[in-house]
């Protein structure tokens, strides 16, 4: 009974009540996240057959200097800077109209370009797997033929494959990224805009000298959201090709790699050494967008 | 004068622009629910369009997903379950970390907070091989446990939570204290009810995820009756049989509720799934 109480005291103090709060947080960073890295980091310098690891070094990174992995990185930064490209200014300009005094209607379009956000990547891939598929009648062929042009084999070329997965992309996150710039927007002050137009200043002068601006920190993060997912791109393409199997590779990328060697080809190690590399791309990324945040912080501050 | 004829100009511009926009948006969506009234074969034969002769549409497709002849039911069930442990779970864990993060001061607390951020940037995806291991030594491959215990504390809810709560002063912590609640008598009797709308969006924003989460559930599980929505969906993608009959009519059978939802609670839903902007 004393002991009971005794332990009870301990785990009520004002001292011990932050640890049991953020106990869950610790159990499950060391067992699932540090545990992880760890074990991939250790296993990207063995090689793994069932039960038997044998330390090789540096053996599986240098097997991932081959053409195949280089074209999967290769693609997965293609991806990444193309819809960095893509998925700032179209939603930026698109909120920009949405907000403007002279929009009508404005929560109901802001909802319908929501809506996309609410379908899975595999309703999603399904339907565009569908739209540009390679029959006559299939929609995208449909529209083409109204130019013209002859059924296209979409999923089978770079060019036509990399154009199905940027508009997937484009129909699924404009409407966030969207709705990201519309809360920035609305946080700069109206009479910014006010003073200026009493300055004189045009629209396009407000967009580039207040609106742009001060939507840098907005702009920032959808940066960052974007390179991250980018760089993560995998199930997209593993539905539009019904499997990790595009053809000649045109759509493998960094996890699609990861995916192939560690659950498809038992190559452990290898994945690993893949694994790695992006918890290196990762993290580089992190300091420079960390550097950047930095300065912007400081002179906010000053 | 000519200035407002000018802006109702722009306006209109403006206005059919929109239009133009909400129904590339939709078109997607609309595709698929005209397709779903016609059978699936015309679909592997023909290609997705929106021709469809009104005539014979019909919910054939519909009674077929009905039928209890196909494992839908059981995917939808598995999805169901599992997003409402998870984000149950979720909520509850991670506004316990958020809350000892906003509220008290202690030893170790930046370097945690660190690791918060670091899972937080760190793509799932990097270790999806080493944590499938650990699922599997775990023996829970194929079990629902082992879908939802890497995502019990979710650091961007723990981020979320603790940006809620930190405007709430300490001041009144001490009060609840001189009062004789204990530390755990002031989270679940005064900041909990304090919390309940950022539960909302949070929730749904947990809620979205799990549920249209895709790739972890496919590797941890592969038998039919354990697999979740998505995962069984993308097995139908194969042009066999009466897939596609189910693909399409169960396609739009997964977003419907959805999307009846998101009607409903728009606000908590564009809350929610913004929530991480609303730092910048």
């Amino acid at each position: 009974m004393k002991k009971q109480s005794v332990v009870k005291k301990f785990l009520y103090s004002q001292k011990v009540a932050p640890y049991v709060f953020v106990m869950p947080f610790i159990l499950t960073f060391a067992i699932f996240f540090a545990y992880s890295i760890v074990s991939m980091i250790l296993m990207s310098f063995q090689k793994v057959a069932g039960a038997n690891t044998t330390f090789i070094g540096l053996e599986n990174y240098k097997i991932l200097t081959n053409a195949v992995f280089l074209k999967s990185l290769k693609n997965s930064v293609f991806y990444t800077i193309v819809t960095c490209i893509m998925m700032i200014p179209i939603p930026m300009i698109l909120a920009a109209m949405l907000n403007s005094k002279h929009m009508r209607a404005k929560g109901t379009f802001r909802s319908i370009l929501f809506i996309p956000a609410l379908t899975s990547v595999v309703v999603a891939g399904v339907v565009f797997r569908l739209m540009f598929g390679e029959l006559e009648g299939s929609f995208m062929n449909q529209v083409m033929n109204l130019f013209g042009v002859e059924p296209i084999i979409w999923l089978r070329k770079p060019v036509t494959v990399w154009i199905t997965l940027f508009f997937l992309c484009l129909w699924r996150w404009t409407g966030v990224n969207m709705m990201y710039y519309l809360s920035g927007l609305q946080q700069i002050p109206a009479d910014l805009y006010e003073s200026a137009s009493i300055d004189g200043a045009t629209g396009m002068q407000q967009l580039r000298y207040i609106t742009i601006p001060l939507l840098k920190p907005t702009t920032i993060y959808v940066l960052t959201i974007s390179i991250f997912g980018g760089m993560a791109m995998f199930s997209e393409s593993y539905m539009l090709f019904n499997g990790n199997k595009s053809p000649n590779n045109v759509a493998t990328t960094l996890v699609g790699m990861l995916y192939r060697m560690g659950f498809e080809q038992n190559q452990l190690g290898i994945a690993s050494a893949i694994g790695v590399i992006f918890l290196l791309i990762v993290l580089a990324v992190n300091m420079i967008q960390l550097r950047i945040n930095g300065t912007i912080g400081s002179k906010k501050g000053e | 004068m000519s200035m407002t004829k000018k802006s109702r100009i722009f306006t209109i511009c403006l206005f059919i622009f929109f239009i133009l926009i909400a129904a590339i948006t939709l078109l997607p969506l609309a595709l698929l629910a005209v397709s779903s009234l016609r059978p699936g074969s015309d679909l592997m034969r023909y290609g997705l369009n929106f021709s469809i002769d009104w005539a014979n549409a019909n919910l054939n497709e519909y009674k077929m997903l009905f039928s209890g002849q196909n494992a839908y039911f059981t995917w939808y069930k598995n999805s169901l379950i599992i997003t409402v442990v998870q984000v149950g779970l979720a909520l509850f864990l991670s506004a316990c970390v958020g809350y000892g993060f906003a509220m008290y001061d202690f030893k170790g607390k930046n370097i945690l907070f660190l690791c918060v951020l670091l899972v937080m940037m760190v793509p799932t995806e990097v270790i999806l091989l080493p944590l499938y291991r650990l699922i599997v030594k775990m023996k829970l491959i194929n079990n629902m446990w082992g879908i939802i215990l890497p995502y019990l504390v979710v650091p961007m809810l723990v981020f979320f939570f603790r940006q809620y709560l930190s405007g709430i002063p300490k001041d009144f912590l001490d009060a609840a204290r001189v009062d004789g609640c204990t530390e755990y008598g002031i989270f679940f009797k005064i900041m909990i009810p304090l919390m309940k709308p950022s539960f909302a969006a949070m929730g749904i924003y947990q809620g979205m995820q799990s549920w249209n989460n895709f790739l972890w559930p496919m590797v941890v599980t592969n038998s039919i009756d354990k697999i979740t929505l998505p995962v069984g969906l993308q097995s139908l993608l194969s042009p066999y049989g009466n897939n596609y009959d189910i693909l399409i009519a169960g396609s739009c059978f997964a977003i419907i509720p959805i999307l009846i939802l998101f009607i409903c609670f728009q606000r908590y839903f564009i809350e929610g799934m913004t929530a991480g902007g609303v730092k910048g």
